[in-house]
Formats: C-alpha cells, sequence, structure tokens
C-alpha cells in the first residue's frame, strides 16, 4: 500500500479511537475534528472535490463547532473529566469487528467488487447541481423543509419566558 | 432619521477631511513633538524656586541669607547657612542655601515671605537625574539666575519687581542725600549688593 | 514587451523549475509558489501594520509612529523584535497541547486560503474546479482555532470572548457565503479563475465588466465587504478583541510570539477575504478601463487589495464598535434578507439580459436598484428607527 493511504488510514482510526477515548472532553472533540479532516481527505483523494470541501465547511466548520459551543456552554471550566472506561471492554472490541466484518464482506462480495470499474464520473459541482435539481428536487425540499422547522424549534425553545418576573 | 448608512457616510467624509487636513491644515494635527517642539508655558508657570541676582552671581546675589524662607517653608526644603567673615562676624550671604527638589512642593511660600525679592519661582521643568542621592538637591551656585533670566520668564512679574525696587532705591537715595541728622546707613530694606561684604567662597 | 513584465514571475518560476529533475517539478513548483506567497504577504503584513498606525494617527489628528525610521519605516521591525523578545508566558492551569496548537492553526488555514487566489494572469498558486468552496471551507476552520485559544487558557473572561468570537463568525458566514453565491450563480462556475475571466471585456469600449458595475454586484460587494470586516474581527466589529471591554478576549493569556502569531493570522485573514472579494467582485487582475490594459495584472491586483486595505483602515478609524446583540440582529435581521433578495436581482439581470432595445441598460439598472434599495430602505425604517429614544424600561427592576 502507498505510504500516504496507509499514513491517512492509521490517521483516521487513531483519531476516532482517541475521540472516544480521552480524559479531557474538549481533546476528545478535537480529535473528532481531526478524525473528519481525515474523512475529508479521503473524499478528495477520490478526486471528488465538492463532496471534500463540503465536508470540512460542514463537519469542521459547522458539526464541530457546534460540538464544541455545546461543550462550551454546559461544563466548567476546571473539570477534569474521567475517560470513558467500559471493563469489559473486550465485549465493545467484539461488537466493532463483528460490524466492521459484516460490512467489509458486504462490500467484497456485492457487484462493485467483481465488476470491473467504470470510468471515473466526472463529479463536477455542474453534474451535482443539475442532478440536485431535476432528479433529486423532493429530497431537497424535504431536506429544506426540515431544516426551517428545526430552526424555529430551535428559536421556540431558546426563548425567554414570558413570567411574572422575579420580584424579591 | 433619513437612510441608513447616512450617517456612517457623513462619518466617514469627516474622517477624511481629518487625514486630508492632517498634511496641510494646522489645526487637524494638534501634536507638539516632545523634544524637539514644545509647548510655550504660561507665565505664571512655577516648578521650582531660583536665587535672583543683579550682576554678579556673587556680589550681586540679593539674599541676605535672613532665614524667613527657611522657617516658613511647610516641607522645611530649604537648608541656609550664613556665611561669616574670617572674625567670625555673619555677612548678608549665605554661605550654603541648598534646596532638595524631592521635598520642595512648589508653594511659593518662599517667595510670598522673601522681604528683599531674592528668592523667586523658576519655571524649569526638566530636571530628572539619576543620581538618587544628591542629583535632587540644588545648590546655592544653581540655584543663583540673573535678574534678566528672570524678566525673560516672568515679564510682568519681573518688570512689577523691578519698578519697586526702583523706585524704592530712589526714596532711599533721596532720603539719604537729604539733611537728615541721624541716619547713618540707608535703610535695611535696600537690595543693594552688601558692598562691605567679602562673600567667602562656600564650601 | 507589456506581456513580458505581465508573466514576468512566470517565467522566473518555470526557468527556476527547469533546474531541478522532472520527478521532483511538482513539488518544487508547490514550494516555490508557497515561498512566494508567505514572503509577499508577510512584508505586505508588516507594511500594513505601519500603514494603519500611521494612517489612524492622521485620522484621530496625531502623526502615529514617527520615531523609529525616517517617517516610521523601520516601526514593524521594531514590532518585530518587542514580539520575538517578549516572555512567553503560559498560565500553569492551562491545556498546554491546545495552547500551543492554536496560533498555528489561526495561521494555517488563512495560508491556505491564499492558496487560490489568482493574482494575476496565470497566477493563481492553484486552480481547483471548486476554488471558492476550498476558500469558504478553511475559512470555517478558523473558528475552531478561536475556541481553542479560549478554552485552553482556562480563563472565564477568556471563554466569554471566544464564546463572542465565534457566535459573530458564525453569524456573519451565512451572509458572506450568500453574497457570494450570486456571483457563482451568474458565471456558473465556483472555480476563482473562471469567474475573473467572466469579467473581461468591457463596456461600450472602455469600462469594464466587473460585477461591481452591475446593481447586483455592488449591493453584493457593500454586504461581502461588510460580512468579511465582521469574520476577520475587525472593527467596528471588533467586539472580541474589543481592548477597552474584554482586554482582548480569547487573547488574554497570549503574550509574545504567540500573540503576534494571532495578529498576523487575523490580518491575513483580512487580506485573503479581501483578495476574495476583489477576485468575486473586482474583476481579480483586470484593469478597469480599455486604456490601462498594459499595466501588469499583478499591480492591479495588489492595488485593489491596497486600497481594499486603506477602506478598512478608514472605517476602522470612523465608526464605533457594535455591540454583541446589535451585531447579530445587523447580521440575521438587515443583511441576511438583502442577500437573499439580492439573488433574485442576480438572477433578473442575468435574465433581462437578452433584451436589446435602446436605453435597455438603464432600465436594467433602475430595475436592479429599485429591487434592492426598496427593502434596504424599508428594512433600514423598520429596524433601526423609533425604538432607543423612548423612556427606558427595566425588566427586573423594581
Amino acid at each position: 500500500m502507498h505510504t500516504g493511504s496507509l499514513l491517512l488510514l492509521v490517521l483516521t482510526l487513531g483519531s476516532a479511537v482517541a475521540a472516544m477515548s480521552l480524559r479531557n472532553l474538549v481533546h476528545c472533540a478535537l480529535c473528532a475534528a481531526i478524525t473528519f479532516l481525515c474523512l475529508a481527505a479521503y473524499f478528495l483523494a477520490l478526486s471528488a472535490e465538492f463532496v471534500g470541501f463540503a465536508q470540512i465547511l460542514v463537519y469542521v466548520g459547522a458539526v464541530a463547532i457546534l460540538i464544541v459551543i455545546a461543550i462550551l456552554v454546559t461544563r466548567d471550566i476546571a473539570e477534569r473529566g474521567e475517560p470513558l472506561v467500559f471493563k469489559p471492554w473486550i465485549l465493545g472490541v467484539g461488537v466493532a469487528v463483528l460490524v466492521a466484518g459484516s460490512l467489509v464482506s458486504a462490500v467484497t462480495s456485492s457487484a462493485l467488487a467483481r465488476d470491473p470499474l467504470p470510468p471515473a464520473p466526472t463529479a463536477t459541482v455542474e453534474a451535482i447541481g443539475e442532478k440536485l435539481m431535476t432528479h433529486y428536487v423532493v429530497p431537497l425540499e424535504v431536506i429544506g423543509l426540515l431544516l426551517t422547522v428545526a430552526l424555529l424549534g430551535a428559536v421556540l425553545l431558546a426563548r425567554p419566558q414570558k413570567e411574572g418576573g422575579n420580584r424579591p | 432619521m433619513s437612510l441608513l448608512g447616512a450617517g456612517i457616510i457623513k462619518g466617514l467624509v469627516e474622517t477624511a477631511r481629518n487625514f486630508v487636513g492632517s498634511y496641510h491644515d494646522p489645526e487637524r494635527l494638534t501634536t507638539v513633538e516632545y523634544p524637539e517642539e514644545r509647548l510655550a508655558l504660561p507665565e505664571n508657570a512655577r516648578s521650582f524656586p531660583m536665587l535672583i541676582f543683579d550682576n554678579d552671581p556673587v556680589k550681586g546675589l540679593r539674599c541676605v541669607a535672613c532665614k524667613i524662607c527657611e522657617k516658613e517653608c511647610p516641607p522645611q526644603c530649604i537648608y541656609i547657612v550664613q556665611d561669616r567673615d574670617p572674625r567670625g562676624k555673619p555677612l548678608k550671604f549665605p554661605r550654603i542655601f541648598d534646596i532638595d527638589l524631592s521635598v520642595c512642593m512648589s508653594c511659593q511660600i518662599c517667595v510670598e515671605v522673601c522681604p528683599f525679592d531674592a528668592i523667586k519661582m523658576n519655571t524649569e521643568f526638566e530636571l530628572s537625574t539619576e543620581d538618587r542621592f544628591g542629583g535632587l538637591i540644588l545648590r546655592r551656585e544653581d540655584l543663583a539666575k540673573s535678574n534678566e533670566y528672570y524678566l525673560e520668564i516672568h515679564p510682568t512679574e519681573a518688570a512689577e519687581t523691578d519698578a519697586r525696587l526702583a523706585a524704592e532705591n530712589a526714596k532711599a537715595e533721596a532720603k539719604s542725600r537729604a539733611p537728615a541728622p541721624a541716619t547713618p546707613a540707608p535703610p535695611a530694606a535696600l537690595p543693594k549688593p552688601p558692598a562691605a561684604a567679602s562673600p567667602a567662597p562656600t564650601t | 514587451m507589456a506581456n513580458a513584465l505581465d508573466q514576468i514571475f512566470v517565467n522566473l518560476k518555470h526557468w527556476l523549475l527547469a533546474w531541478f529533475p522532472s520527478a521532483w517539478q511538482p513539488l518544487i513548483s508547490m514550494v516555490i509558489s508557497a515561498a512566494a506567497i508567505i514572503a509577499v504577504f508577510g512584508s505586505l503584513f508588516a507594511v500594513t501594520t505601519l500603514a494603519e498606525r500611521k494612517g489612524l494617527g492622521r485620522i484621530q489628528n496625531r502623526p502615529g509612529p514617527n520615531r523609529v525610521g525616517p517617517f516610521g519605516i523601520l516601526q514593524p521591525l521594531a514590532d518585530a523584535v518587542k514580539m520575538l523578545t517578549k516572555e512567553s508566558i503560559m498560565p500553569q492551569v492551562a491545556d498546554r497541547f491546545i495552547f500551543f496548537l492554536a496560533p498555528t492553526m489561526m495561521l494555517i488555514p488563512t495560508l491556505l486560503s491564499f492558496a487560490v487566489l489568482p493574482y494575476g494572469r496565470n497566477m493563481a498558486a492553484v486552480d481547483f474546479d471548486a476554488g471558492l468552496l476550498f476558500f469558504f471551507a478553511v475559512g470555517a476552520s478558523i473558528e475552531m482555532s478561536v475556541f481553542m485559544a479560549g478554552w485552553s487558557s482556562r480563563n472565564k473572561l477568556a471563554l466569554l470572548g471566544a464564546m463572542r468570537a465565534i457566535a459573530q463568525m458564525i453569524c456573519y458566514e451565512l451572509p458572506l457565503i450568500l453574497s457570494s453565491v450570486t456571483v457563482v450563480m451568474v458565471t456558473g462556475s465556483l472555480s476563482l479563475g473562471q469567474i475573473v475571466d467572466s469579467q473581461a471585456g468591457f463596456h461600450g469600449g472602455w469600462l469594464a465588466r466587473w460585477h461591481v458595475f452591475t446593481p447586483w454586484g455592488l449591493a453584493g460587494f457593500l454586504l461581502f465587504m461588510t460580512a468579511a470586516t465582521a469574520e476577520s474581527n475587525r472593527a467596528p466589529f471588533d467586539l472580541p478583541e474589543g481592548e477597552s471591554e474584554l482586554v482582548a478576549g480569547h487573547l488574554i493569556e497570549y503574550s509574545g510570539f504567540k500573540y503576534a502569531l494571532f495578529f498576523m493570522g487575523e490580518y491575513f485573514g483580512m487580506m485573503a477575504v479581501s483578495g476574495l472579494g476583489i477576485t468575486l467582485f473586482l474583476g481579480g487582475w483586470r484593469a478597469p478601463v480599455a486604456g490601462l490594459d498594459w499595466v501588469p495584472s499583478y499591480l492591479w491586483f495588489f492595488g485593489k487589495l491596497g486600497v481594499c486595505i486603506a477602506v478598512f483602515i478608514w472605517v476602522r478609524g470612523t465608526l464605533p464598535r457594535l455591540r454583541a446583540d446589535q451585531l447579530m440582529n445587523f447580521a440575521w435581521k438587515f443583511m441576511l434578507p438583502l442577500t437573499l433578495i439580492n439573488l433574485v436581482a442576480a438572477a433578473v439581470w442575468h435574465y433581462t439580459g437578452v433584451w436589446s432595445f435602446g436605453g435597455a441598460a438603464a432600465v436594467r439598472w433602475l430595475l436592479g436598484a429599485a429591487l434592492i434599495g426598496v427593502p434596504y430602505v424599508v428594512l433600514g425604517r423598520a429596524l433601526y428607527t423609533g425604538h432607543g429614544h423612548g423612556p427606558r424600561t427595566y425588566r427586573y427592576a423594581t
């Protein structure tokens, strides 16, 4: 295997494991951001520019920030967290191996691995946009509606309560 | 309130005017770059005392070591030792006249009480020194400034003092010239240089 | 002759590359581009700090630094020596690794974003197909560094500053991206090289076809620059580092060279986003009038960048700082609707492009200006008049 891809693999898995097992919650969040970056690197290695950069923009720029803001708002600074240690850890490893094994076997025994590789589609932004606007327009609108509902719900939940006021 | 952003535009125009004006309009660049340029001090500025002499820093010194200022000084920053001639007779001259600048509070009381117009306020303020122990004590030689210098820094005050002294001088002259039976010497109020005094060099 | 001057850096790079074996050439090409960008923008940073101090000084009726060299020219050198020799204090309870990493995490994305900007004809370091998306993606990573700086200081004030800074940056990302989407829509491509190419040609033979000379382009440019000022934490949006309020907010515990790195990152961000605005709206490296075409392209780009920086400094010297809630109201209630309306106006402009009767350009301009101007006035009146001048009501006082 190419050393670059080996390095990327190690980094991805390592940061994912670190994101689960570090003691400090903020370190975990930052390792999660590193994992997202590595996934973006995989997308870029597959020449999917748009998805790769969108992955960085959305995951590192929004989701990781969201996690981090949640930590900021709900945790005390001086808190020293404990690492999440599940005593029979072999059970966890076993489940992970089981899931990974079933996924790998499903992929390798599917048509993707057997048939010859089709020519790489030019996943340019224009092609993606055209598909979104013609073939996949209904899912797009439904997602937009869902996001709007979520936004409105968040705003409603976060409104200050209009009670009688705190009288001393 | 008109269009949103109109205020911003007005502000931007004003600052642009400031920027451009600062290159040619002295009103838009009011900085006085200190060591090279200095602001003119007002006339009544004062910093620390100085001794006035009329023509000669030793023979013309107006101070007669009466020690009134030493007694009246609130923080007691003046130290005077009267001069004595070789036979021990006190002379009208201070051998030592020290003012400790770290103590002096520029209250001007010494000036107000001096009967001889000998001590006046100087305006020099750039007196920093690195010598902590002796650097802030002004001796008689440092304190003695000429009347011309006094005229320069406090014109109206000095002119008024000079006029008053000249008037008193004239009055004393007139009195001494008049047939006066028992007035051997001119009145002691005269700030004439003590002619008989031979000031010993101060230590 | 003019062409040779224009392509002088490109030819220089090719000449340098020829010295190396062809297997190494891609790597060496990247190294040369990176070194050139860092050198140019590093020195531009130094000049900008001096220009800012002197410019602000003159605006405030004072000369600015003029002691160190003639007219203070060596002041950046003195600043560099000061920053390097200052003691770099790290609080004892600080999170050492993240504290150390935060300034570099600020610099790396901004330097990365310099890679896609076209500085002259054939002079972009890399030309991605989705270059604009790359720019915004790395810009979003800066918020992580702000958080890292604020959290790792273990200081409640720093945390407050970091929270406010992140909130501000997130608020203004949306108007920033939406105002650049209009350009993407009209050009039909995310590649910055193609966006500059779409601004080629001249109206009526003399005025360039820059996007800023269209109603949606002008509005988009102003919105983009406002959002850019907010994204790089510059006055009047410099609440996160308000010197009189939070004493540099999330940067409280930073001193010495780490602070210099943050400072540098902020200025680089300002220059990068100005560069993007120039590429999107002001025609990149293109000349404004047909007669001045012979001036080398990189001179046009850096000239426009200088003008942008001067305007940033001018605005900093003029406007007072916005409060946190005023800032966020402005972003969500005022700028976001305007950017969406701008999109509509851009579409209208694009589709009325087929009109060819006499005076069509004027009609299109009026239509576009009305489409954007009327909501601007209405929103302005609705949001910013009236309240604030009545009697004060206190919610918790009896």
